[in-house]
Order: structure tokens, then sequence, then C-alpha cells
């Protein structure tokens, strides 16, 4: 059953366009992420199946209700956390809560079992008011309030942004129990490395959908065979690798560098023994598997 | 020869120890990655060294000027530029360069000079005349760095400079850093980007105040007996006592 029916959707601001001809299927109790930078078109997508902004072009369905016909219907049984905090800072925690229990006409005992994981770590500032939590807290608070109702489908723009990477996970196995309520989960995150823990990803850029899939299934695609380059003088044999007449690519990849060659037969041998001509006596040479920054990097390599 | 030099430098915030004496040197032309989780202090700190707040006590020059009693040498010698305020939105390319060249008191012919230079080498040149708040994320980015180091700091300070930027852009970025260290230029920068941190020469990694690690990437992998900068921070962050 598809949760999320989004098809040939357009918006644009003006002459900028931010979201091209999008069409996504979403199923129920999936975890999909909308993976791509800042200015990939993934608010202003939220925003839409959010039914706060209607696009130019194209339809979208939200569990069945249309989003232009039934957006009061789709925004009970939706819970949405924008990028930005958006509580009321003047309210305590608890009073916070309340208030996005009561405009959904429900109580918090009704559905704390949902959220009673993250709550309590809240708990101890409960009388606290919004404003004055630090970023983590607040984070997690927004969250409950997303989730009070108990929606069928939740959407979270960017949660992990600017968020350290033990946060990060913290977060993210969070969400893997929220699934675990048969909660359909769209989140987006400019993150390519948070891609595994999603069942399928899109990965976006200027406003496009570049690729749809599980994360195993867009690696498997990858359309060349890639290797890897280690050295001591990390950024030298980048620039040195990039003069090789045979290179189709090489990006710096943390402590080694990610390489192709412009035709899949070359051989690696061949490219030790120029680096090595080059100076770099300790270079090692191996195959390696895609990741999917590897896949999103390639996508419009061409035109780069 | 030592640009920064820090010693049991501390900061409380009423009863709060933001900075907890902490102590390190980073060397000219340097890149020294600045990490930790939220909350550890990395802001604090780096706000102190860059001349805009006072310790509560312990030591730290930049630059060579002590950062007490000589706050604004302090901040002609340096360049910073975070990822939330980086340039003026509505104003065109030229006119923010011409803006913060000025303030640094750059002449009208170093201004010219390095304008025409700039824009050639982030091959903008054609974007003179446009508004900065119509640049991608990428290429804001891209040109903030570049101003924040048109003077020709000793010292330039990032504070997480590739946030939701592409990766393709991400990586030009860091192609500028190392041109930069490479002119002489130390960068202290701040990332949640793991793979990042192993660009840098050495990283410390901050937890609740204070400096628990600092060497090079390859040395802390080693300590923690790893294969991942990510793990060595996991190790590390997890352990922390205090949130943001």
């Amino acid at each position: 059953m598809n949760s999320v029916q989004i098809s040939h959707i357009t918006k644009s601001y003006g002459n900028v366009t931010a979201v091209r001809d999008i069409s996504l299927s979403i199923n129920s109790g999936e975890l999909f992420a909308l993976i791509g930078p800042d200015g990939a078109g993934k608010t202003t997508l939220f925003r839409m199946l959010t039914t706060l902004l209607l696009p130019d072009k194209g339809d979208a369905t939200v569990c069945g209700l249309d989003m232009r016909k039934d957006w009061r219907q789709i925004r009970t049984i939706s819970g949405y956390m924008p990028g930005r905090f958006s509580l009321y800072q003047d309210l305590s925690v608890e009073e916070n809560l309340e208030f996005f229990a009561t405009v959904f006409k429900t109580t918090i005992q009704e559905n704390y079992d949902l959220i009673h994981d993250i709550y309590v770590q809240l708990e101890p500032f409960s009388k606290r008011r919004a404003g004055k939590l630090s970023g983590g807290m607040k984070q997690k608070l927004a969250l409950c309030c997303a989730l009070i109702h108990r929606p069928r489908v939740l959407f979270l723009d960017e949660p992990t942004t600017g968020v350290d990477p033990v946060s990060r996970k913290e977060f993210w196995d969070i969400l893997s129990r929220i699934k675990e309520q048969n909660i359909t989960i769209i989140v987006s995150t400019p993150y390519m490395d948070e891609a595994s823990r999603c069942d399928r990803i899109a990965l976006m850029r200027n406003g496009s959908c570049l690729r749809t899939d599980t994360p195993e299934q867009i690696c498997a695609s990858f359309p060349h065979k890639l290797w890897s380059l280690k050295g001591k003088e990390l950024y030298q044999l980048l620039l040195d690798a990039r003069e090789y007449p045979q290179t189709y690519s090489c990006h710096a990849f943390g402590d080694c560098h990610h390489f192709i060659f412009k035709e899949e037969n070359d051989k690696a041998d061949d490219l030790a023994a120029y680096l090595r001509m080059k100076g770099h006596e300790d270079v090692l040479i191996e195959r390696l598997e895609p990741s999917v920054e590897d896949c999103f990097m390639d996508f419009g390599e061409d035109d780069q | 020869m030592n640009v920064i030099e820090v010693r049991e430098l501390t900061k409380k915030f009423g009863d709060f120890t933001a900075v907890d004496k902490i102590s390190f040197e980073v060397k000219e032309g340097e890149i020294f990655g600045f990490l930790g989780a939220n909350g550890a202090g990395k802001t604090t700190a780096m706000r102190i060294l860059c001349g805009l707040s006072k310790p509560t006590s312990g030591e730290a020059k930049v630059a060579g000027y002590d950062i007490y009693k000589q706050a604004e040498p302090v901040k002609q010698h340096i360049g910073y530029m975070s990822q939330k305020f980086s340039l003026y939105g509505n104003l065109k390319v030229w006119e923010n360069i011409r803006l913060f060249g000025g303030i640094y008191g750059l002449s009208d012919k170093q201004l010219k000079e390095k304008t025409d230079r700039m824009l050639a080498v982030l091959h903008m040149e054609d974007k003179r005349d446009t508004l900065v708040d119509s640049l991608p994320l990428g290429w804001k980015q891209k040109l903030a760095f570049s101003v924040a180091i048109l003077h020709d700091p000793r010292i330039v300070f990032l504070d997480e400079p590739t946030g939701g930027v592409d990766p393709v852009t991400r990586r030009q970025f860091w192609e500028l850093i190392y041109q930069a260290a490479r002119r002489g230029i130390t960068v202290f920068v701040t990332t949640h980007y793991m793979d990042e941190a192993e660009y840098c020469d050495r990283v410390s990694i901050m937890v609740d105040g204070r400096v628990d690690a600092l060497d090079s990437p390859s040395a802390l992998k080693k300590q923690f007996n790893t294969t991942t900068m990510n793990d060595v921070f996991y190790s590390l962050a997890r352990k922390a006592g205090r949130g943001e």
C-alpha cells in the first residue's frame, strides 16, 4: 500500500524552480529519506505534502487523501517537524506538548507510550520554557510534539543538520523505534552516510530527483569500478592523480581518494607506477565498493 | 612556530563551566580540526580566540597577541567565517569584497587586484554583479572563505563551513583550505563531517569543556585502536556528561 503518492509535482518561486517534476511513491510503514544538499528542494516538497503550499503542477495523496481537496484530513494524520525550531518558546516543555495534544483533540496520556522513550529525557526540564532548552533537547521536544497525536505519516525536515555524529546516531535509533509503531517516516538530510539507516532513499539535487531505490541497489548500480588511493601526502596525491591521462575522476574521501579510470580495463599497476614517479613512493591502490556519496557525486559528474 | 598558544583557558557562565582549563598550541600553516559534540564548548572557545569574548581565567595568544590586552590586533590578524553568517546577501559579490576589504584597510589598488584574482580562482568572473543571496550555498561558502582570507590573515577560523553543502562543492571548499594552508595561512576549523577530520594535520576533540584528545588523525586512530575518525569521535563523545 502506498502511504504517500506524488505524481509530477512542480513548484516555482518566481523564476526559480524549487521542485521539478518529482514523482515518488512511499510505502506504508517505510522509513524513507530525501537526501540532498541545501537547495535540492526537500523543504518545498515537505511543505506541499503537509498542505502548507500548493504545487504549480502535479498531484499528491497522503494515505489516499488528496492534497488539494482533503487538506484538513491530511493535517490530522500527519506529524511535521520543520527544519527551523517552531514550538512556542514562551511555553514550557509540558505546555507545548499539552498544546499540540489539545489541538489534535487528544491527550498526552492517550499516546504517551509512543513518546515515552524520548520524553523521559525531557521530563527533568518539563517546567522549563522551550526557548531555554539546548539544541538537542529542543529537537527531542519537537519530535514529541509531532508524534503526540499518533500520526500515520511523520515528516521530518533535516532533523540532524548541524548535529554531531553521536547525537545523529541517537536520533536515527529513535526513528527506527518509531518505525516499529507502523508510522511511515519521511525524513530529509544532507548527510549521505545516513542513507544506510533507511529502507529507501531519493537522491535529490536542484529540485530534481536523481534516483529512488534502496541504498544497496543504488550502490550496486554504480556504473564504474572504484579504486581507493592512499598515500602520505594526500593533497599532492590528489593533484597528481587528476593529472594522470587515464583519470575519469578522483575525489578526496577522508583518509583516501576515490578514483575512477576512463576505461574500465585500465591497469592499477600503471597508475601506481605513474604516481611513484611523481614521488608518491608509498602509494597504495585497492578496489573499493561505492558508497551512496560516490553515487550522488557521479550523477552529473559530466557537467561539473 | 606557534600562531595559537592556549594555557589553562577557562570560561564560566555563572556556575556553568563552558570551557574547562584547555591547553594547546597550533603551528603556523597547520590545518587544525577543532571537533566536539554539540555543547562541548567549541564555539565559546573559538569566540575567545577571536577576541570576541573574555575568558574567566587562563592565557591565550593568537598571532602573537594577548587576547586580554590586545583583542583589537588579534581581530586584525585573523579571518573568520561561519555557516550562519557569511556575507551580506543583499549586496552584490563585488560589493561584499569591497566592504570587507575596506574594513580590513586594503587600498583601492590592492582591492582591485585581489578581487580579480579571487573571482578568477573561484571561476566567478561573470558573477561580479550578482546579489550574494541568489548564489547557491556552496558558492556562497567558497566566496565567504575567500573574503575571510582577503587581508592575508595569519589564521582563519572556520565554524562548520561545509554544513549542508553538496558533496562536490564540499570537496572544492577543502581544496581552497589546502591552498590557503600552502600559502602559510593557519586554518582552524570545526566540522561534523568525520571525513573532513581526516583532511586536518591535527585534530582536537572537546568533551564537556575539556580537550580530551589531540593528535594527527592517524595517531588518534592508532591510540583508539580503530580505523575511522568516526569511531574515535564516538568513543570520546559518548562519555560526555552534559548535553548542549
